[in-house]
């Protein structure tokens, strides 16, 4: 980087470097209509992207097929097929310690095989993104969308960021690689979306042309050593070894927990950037019935605001888009006259009505409604969301399914 | 890169651990002649270790760490168990991410450093137990394996799970009562060795470490194979004297009784393999 912030150059596939700014905001855009995988292959052909593994599992196989096509054409520097989500994790983990800029993807009991790794990622601090197409888990088998598993990752120490549609998929890979390398931050991120409901449906996205693509990773910003064996050797390990029963070896295990958790707080400034905000507002800024959605539950939360303004009742979503770290004051905020939040959610433990009532605790006046809740695989028709909010507001129902 | 960085600065040279200096004067570093013979008077990498008296596996990081032939370029990557709790008193590179994931991350590693420096030598090592690349890990060491991995994988067999306590292994002799196996054994051990052979490594090696000029050619082989032609195994005999009743200066006693009958010295390579070795032999490096 110049030292006027400017970019110059190119990446090691021929790619124009230009700044993250300048691709997410500033770069003109073309409308193109493809699946959310083919947006995820969009998205790593501009971002400079050194290594990936995958393994095969509905409904992110498609994209990982896809990243391989842009290792043939040149745009990715390592890939290969691991023996299993665990090898896969642990894989992209050596590939991140040696220095890569590395994306992976997987969806529902492959997330639960891997789950191992996600601590070790976080603690390691490894800015491994995961591209997270979620889906059912078992039993019974399924290959239906459901985003239950989001529920297990809340508390591994990674950044959870929840795209609505394709678009923001899009936009999110792109940032989250940003964001997640920022030296002060430098945790994993996952960007999750509903599987099949956006991996497979295409919609028109915008992107900005192909030959021009994010700054390549520096390892060297990290804020542990590099293990490229280009550093002096000592009596060091990458990750804090502290297993000697002592005070200091339990402060030290502390102090790392608290600081992975402290970086992922440190990566607001930079996700309020690049993401446009941690939420996002649609309807009503005045309204008394809020939902409080993330991911393809606030397309049909905005879908139902439509049709209760038709019945005169006024009411807004707050969509969450940073799950980790979550947007408490931001929800606060948006929600300060709101009588009525809701929470519709696509999995059975109503894991984002758990976070909002410990964010709200103690803050709020509002009636928080875990509902509704749809999982297996289940759509989530708007007017589901309209009949539980007329019920809830004592109003008659007119019209439903 | 150059061994300049290896100088210590001269303003901090007051406050600079004694251990660090002699790292500075006396470590073997750039010279890939150097081997077991320079450990009486040059500085080890391993400067002390939390292995019980008399552990074998001691003698094993002793003999292994001074056969490197490019430490300044070589990264260890390890797994939980006895040897994890060595791997902070080591002056390299090492990796300890989780519990038989070892080959998985090293083949990360491996990859994308010769990606990252396709014109410079980066040796990948994986160093675990049998436990791990045996047992939980089994499925990470074959699949490196199958894939031709670059990495020379070597294993400490001590035929049972001895840092959580002595249980039974996949690398325990059928009969032998251990921990969860109370009324001893009741399959074979696993011929690791003939696994790795059958998976596609290009030099696998059975044997004790009773004698450090034989681990020394061992390792040194492994290695040069790994970095021109694909994945290399050694298989150690380093007994857990504490689990198995011996004394602590009865190691060496156990793996000479070793060296007899199921750690009987077994060498395999392929043609590949044997031209490397070859040739490493009239450069004087082996």
């Amino acid at each position: 980087m110049g030292n006027n912030g400017t970019y110059s150059g190119v990446n090691k596939s021929g790619q124009k470097i230009v700044s993250p700014d300048y691709l997410l905001f500033e770069a003109p855009r073309e409308k193109v209509f493809m699946t959310g995988s083919e947006a995820v292959k969009e998205a790593v052909k501009r971002a400079s992207v050194d290594a990936s593994v995958s393994y095969p599992i509905t409904p992110q196989s498609e994209a990982a097929h896809l990243i391989g096509e842009l290792w043939v054409e040149g745009y990715v520097g390592v890939y290969f097929r691991g023996e299993s989500e665990f090898g896969v994790m642990s894989e992209v983990a050596g590939c991140s310690m040696a220095g890569a800029r590395v994306i992976t993807t997987t969806s529902g009991p492959g997330t639960l095989r891997a789950m191992e790794n996600f601590p070790m990622w976080a603690g390691s601090r490894l800015p491994i993104q995961l591209v997270l197409m979620a889906r059912g888990v078992n039993a019974p088998l399924t290959i239906q969308p459901d985003n239950l598993e989001i529920s297990f990752l809340l508390d591994t120490g990674v950044m959870i960021w929840h795209a609505e549609n394709a678009q923001e998929l899009f936009d999110m890979i792109l940032a989250g690689f940003v964001v997640a390398e920022k030296t002060d931050v430098h945790v994993p991120i996952i960007t999750a979306i509903d599987g099949f409901f956006i991996s497979h449906t295409r919609e028109s996205i915008m992107i900005p042309p192909e030959d021009i693509a994010l700054p390549p990773y520096n390892p060297y910003t990290s804020p542990t050593p590099i293990i490229d064996a280009e550093i002096a050797p000592g009596r060091y390990i990458k990750d804090p070894f502290v297993m000697k029963s002592n005070y200091i070896s339990y402060a030290t295990h502390a102090s790392w927990q608290w600081e992975v958790r402290a970086a992922i707080e440190r990566s607001r400034p930079y996700a309020k950037h690049y993401l446009k905000g941690l939420i996002e507002e649609y309807g009503d800024p005045e309204a008394e019935l809020v939902f409080v959605a993330s991911g393809t539950a606030a397309s049909q939360a905005k879908e139902a605001t439509r049709m209760l303004l038709d019945e005169g009742i006024k009411a807004k979503v707050v969509k969450v888009k940073s799950i980790r770290p979550f947007p408490h004051q931001e929800l606060l905020e948006a929600t300060k006259n709101a009588k009525y939040i809701m929470v519709p959610e696509f999995n059975i433990v109503g894991w984002l009505e758990r976070e909002v009532r410990a964010a709200f605790y103690g803050k709020s006046n509002a009636t928080i409604i875990g509902t509704p809740r749809v999982a297996g695989g289940m759509t989530m028709p708007p007017e589901i969301i309209y009949k539980d909010a007329l019920k809830i507001l004592g109003k008659e129902v007119s019209y439903v399914l | 890169m150059s061994f300049n960085i290896y100088k210590v600065n001269e303003e901090l040279r007051e406050f600079m651990p004694p251990e660090i200096l002699e790292l500075e004067e006396k470590a073997t570093w750039g010279n890939p002649k150097r081997g077991v013979m320079d450990l009486p008077y040059a500085k080890e990498l391993l400067e002390e270790h939390s292995l019980c008296a008399g552990c074998p596996e001691s003698d094993a990081f002793r003999y292994i760490l001074a056969s490197l032939p490019n430490p300044e370029d070589t990264i260890i990557v390890n797994s939980t168990g006895c040897t994890s709790l060595v791997f902070p008193h080591i002056a390299l590179h090492t990796v300890h991410s989780l519990f038989g994931n070892q080959n998985a991350v090293a083949s990360g590693i491996k990859r994308v450093l010769e990606y990252r420096f396709p014109n410079k030598v980066k040796d990948v090592v994986v160093l675990a137990g049998d436990g791990a690349t045996v047992d939980i890990g089994l499925d990470c060491t074959l699949q490196s394996f199958f894939r031709q991995e670059k990495i020379t994988t070597i294993c400490y067999d001590n035929e049972v799970y001895a840092n959580t306590g002595g249980q039974e292994s996949g690398l325990t002799v059928k009969g032998h009562v251990f921990k969860m196996a109370p009324k001893g054994k009741q399959w074979d051990k696993v011929p690791m060795w003939q696994l790795a052979i059958d998976s596609g490594c290009h030099y696998v090696v059975r044997m004790t470490v009773s004698s450090p000029r034989r681990v020394e050619q061992a390792v040194k082989k492994a290695i040069y194979v790994a970095r021109e032609v694909g994945p290399t195994y050694i298989h150690l005999y380093t007994p857990c004297i504490l689990e198995i009743g011996r004394n602590s200066d009865e190691g060496l006693e156990e793996m000479k009784l070793g060296d007899k009958e199921r750690f009987a010295f077994f060498e395999y390579m392929t043609p590949q393999a044997e031209e490397v070795i070859k040739r490493k032999k009239e450069e004087g490096l082996i």
